[in-house]
């Protein structure tokens, strides 16, 4: 089965977010691979481990994305592909979907993985939008899934519980965070990742133009919004379970 | 006058996501004529119900492919309306079916697509928070028809006594459509009230140590009557309540008269989610966790300690 998985370049999640200017701020924050996107690579090497075939990994950003490729290969993954151009800076979801579909569209695919939501822009659309560009049925918030014969049987979440999806093979789906269990990359892996190819093509080498890849929306202001204050905190001597059922009384509740 | 469009999720009942009414009613206060697109068994009974929020007309298809099949059909018959209607804005609900049906349109179209919208200030400026909801950003949209997907309960709905004329929609679906079939639906029926609608919600997160704890939050909100019980994504994703509990950027957004945090350390995807509660209440063993920054009462102290005993107060008051 020879599977892509999309893999986005973050800035590390665990330092708090600062703005600059309209921007999130990525200069001086240490960039890792989206958590999320984890559960994709290890979806795409399960499915390798069962069926064979070839892990590849794509990823639009900064030159520094090429680390979270990295992880990815240390996880096992077989190649990258990054694209990266000045031009890019501050895409939305369909200008990232038609970037990595012309990267995509050069090699024929059983698979195409990706996140539910990115950790940074949680846009959420930017899977559908490549699915459709590149003309393939999607199933996204897959949490369990089996491939056989060119088809996938998939369990999808929903807001009141779970469907069961078949989809014929190629397609693009869209992993949870339950959906497994991302593999540590061993020390094996990481010294085998510095081996493994990782493709770096620009706008140009994809035959996309600045007008292919414009943005349509702008940010205009940035503002506050009314913060909720914080009330009243109280350290449990024992007393805590009365107080709180006080404040269900004041509340109407009890 | 701009063409505003509001797409509706309705069930085979002719019932409409409550969503939809929220962002018609929203659509009223902009300048345009508003219409509403209903796809799926069930969209021609639920027309009146968009024409009393504000929909004037409704493009509506019973056709089952648009409930059998994922995103596809639905993103070709609105491509194909579009083409004939010219809208300016189309507006979907982030639900797990429109968030698909929007992309794959975004892309049919060659449009822009806006996620996560909270506020919608014109037919070309629509608003998101971020951080938590710490920062509301103003975003201009080009091009048309211009595409964003709002988050529920970002207004309230409110009938206008309108009504609203059905126009069939007879798109053609291509074979290439139908690649993507439902086959099973499976429901994870919770006892008491939807979560959504709750007026009081009781959340447990990963500080309940183990899933067994939940049955501490499943006892109180019996007590309490009228309480539904929700839970993080790391809770969900570990396995120890469905997904259907989940509340915040992924899961549900609640408003609450009142929002019980347990274990929970307040995490931004998380408070997106439950930050428009009115009262809230935080037990955490941490003083330094976020969550108590919004919280009205904050108890520092260990959770499986304090619910036992809030479990007696509670009955106990009740007699
Ligand atoms: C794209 C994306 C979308 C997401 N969407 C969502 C979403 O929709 N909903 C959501 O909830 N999260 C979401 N998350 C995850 C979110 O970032 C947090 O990881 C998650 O909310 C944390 O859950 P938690 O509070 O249960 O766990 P933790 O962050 O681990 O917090 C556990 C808390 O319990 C406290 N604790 C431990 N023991 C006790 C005790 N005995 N008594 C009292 N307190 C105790 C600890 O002090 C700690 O504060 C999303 C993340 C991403 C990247
Ligand atoms: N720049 C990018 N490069 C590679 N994959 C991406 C990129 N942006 C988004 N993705 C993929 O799309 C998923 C959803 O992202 P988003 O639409 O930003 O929420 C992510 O989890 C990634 O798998």
């Amino acid at each position: 089965m020879n599977i892509a998985v999309c893999v986005k370049h973050i800035p590390d999640p665990n330092v708090p977010p600062e703005m600059d200017g309209t921007r999130l701020k990525r200069e001086g924050v240490t960039g890792v691979l989206d958590p999320g996107d984890e559960f994709g690579v290890e979806t795409g090497l399960q499915l390798k481990e069962a069926h064979g075939g070839e892990v590849t990994l794509v990823s639009m950003g900064p030159a520094a994305a090429s680390e979270a490729i990295k992880r990815g290969l240390s996880m096992g993954a077989d190649k990258g592909i990054l694209i990266s151009d000045d031009a890019l800076k501050g895409s939305d979801a369909l200008v990232t979907a038609k970037v990595l579909a012309a990267a995509l569209k050069r090699e024929q695919f059983d698979l195409i993985i990706a996140g539910v939501e990115s950790t940074d822009g949680y846009s959420g659309v930017m899977p559908s939008i490549l699915a459709e560009l590149l003309g393939l049925p999607q199933v996204t918030f897959v949490k369990k899934l089996e491939a056989s014969d060119g088809s996938l049987k998939v369990d999808r979440q929903t807001a009141d519980g779970y469907h069961v999806i078949e989809c014929s093979l190629p397609a693009l789906i869209t992993v949870t965070a339950g959906v497994n269990e991302p593999r540590y990359a061993s020390f094996k892996g990481i010294m085998a990742a510095k081996k493994k190819p990782v493709e770096q093509l620009s706008l140009g080498d994809l035959g996309l133009s600045g007008d292919d890849v414009a943005i349509k929306q702008t940010v205009e202001e940035i503002a506050p919004a009314e913060e909720r204050k914080a009330g009243e905190v109280i350290q449990d001597d024992g007393t805590a379970a009365a107080r709180i059922a006080d404040f269900l009384q004041e509340a109407k509740v009890i | 006058m701009s063409k505003i469009w509001v797409f509706a999720e309705v069930t085979p009942e002719g019932n409409v996501d409550t969503a939809a009414l929220e962002i018609l009613t929203k659509a009223r206060s902009l300048d345009g004529e508003i219409a509403a697109v209903a796809l799926g068994p069930g969209a021609t009974a639920a027309a009146p119900k968009l024409g009393e929020y504000g929909a004037t007309t409704v493009y509506a298809s019973d056709d089952d492919v648009y409930g059998d099949f994922i995103a596809q059909p639905a993103a070709e018959a609105l491509a194909h309306l579009v083409g004939e209607q010219s809208p300016d804005l189309i507006l979907f609900a982030t639900n797990y079916d429109s968030r698909d049906i929007a992309g794959r349109l975004a892309a049919k179209v060659d449009s822009t697509i806006m996620s996560n919208v909270t506020g919608l200030v014109s037919v070309d400026k629509a608003q998101t928070s971020i951080f938590g909801g710490a920062l509301i950003v103003d975003v201009a949209l080009q091009g048309a028809p211009k595409i964003a997907l709002v988050r529920p309960k970002s207004f309230v709905a409110e009938p206008s006594g309108g009504s609203a004329e059905v126009v069939q929609v007879s798109a053609p679906v291509s074979e290439e459509a139908k690649k993507s079939k439902r086959v099973e639906r499976h429901e994870e029926a919770a006892s008491g009230p939807k979560l959504e609608d709750a007026p009081v919600v009781i959340s447990g997160g990963r500080g309940l140590g183990e899933p067994d704890n939940f049955k501490l939050l499943d006892e109180l909100a019996g007590l309490l009557g009228n309480t539904a019980v929700g839970a993080t994504r790391a809770v969900v994703d570990a396995g120890w309540v469905p997904y259907s509990y989940q509340v915040g950027q992924t899961g549900k957004t609640v408003k609450p008269g009142v929002y019980i945090a347990i274990g929970i350390s307040g995490a931004t995807q998380h408070v997106v989610g439950m930050k428009g509660a009115k009262r809230i209440i935080a037990i955490n063993k941490d003083e330094e966790a976020p969550i108590f920054a919004l919280s009205d009462l904050g108890v520092v102290g260990d959770a499986l300690k304090i619910l036992p005993q809030l479990i007696e107060e509670v009955r106990t008051r009740k007699g």
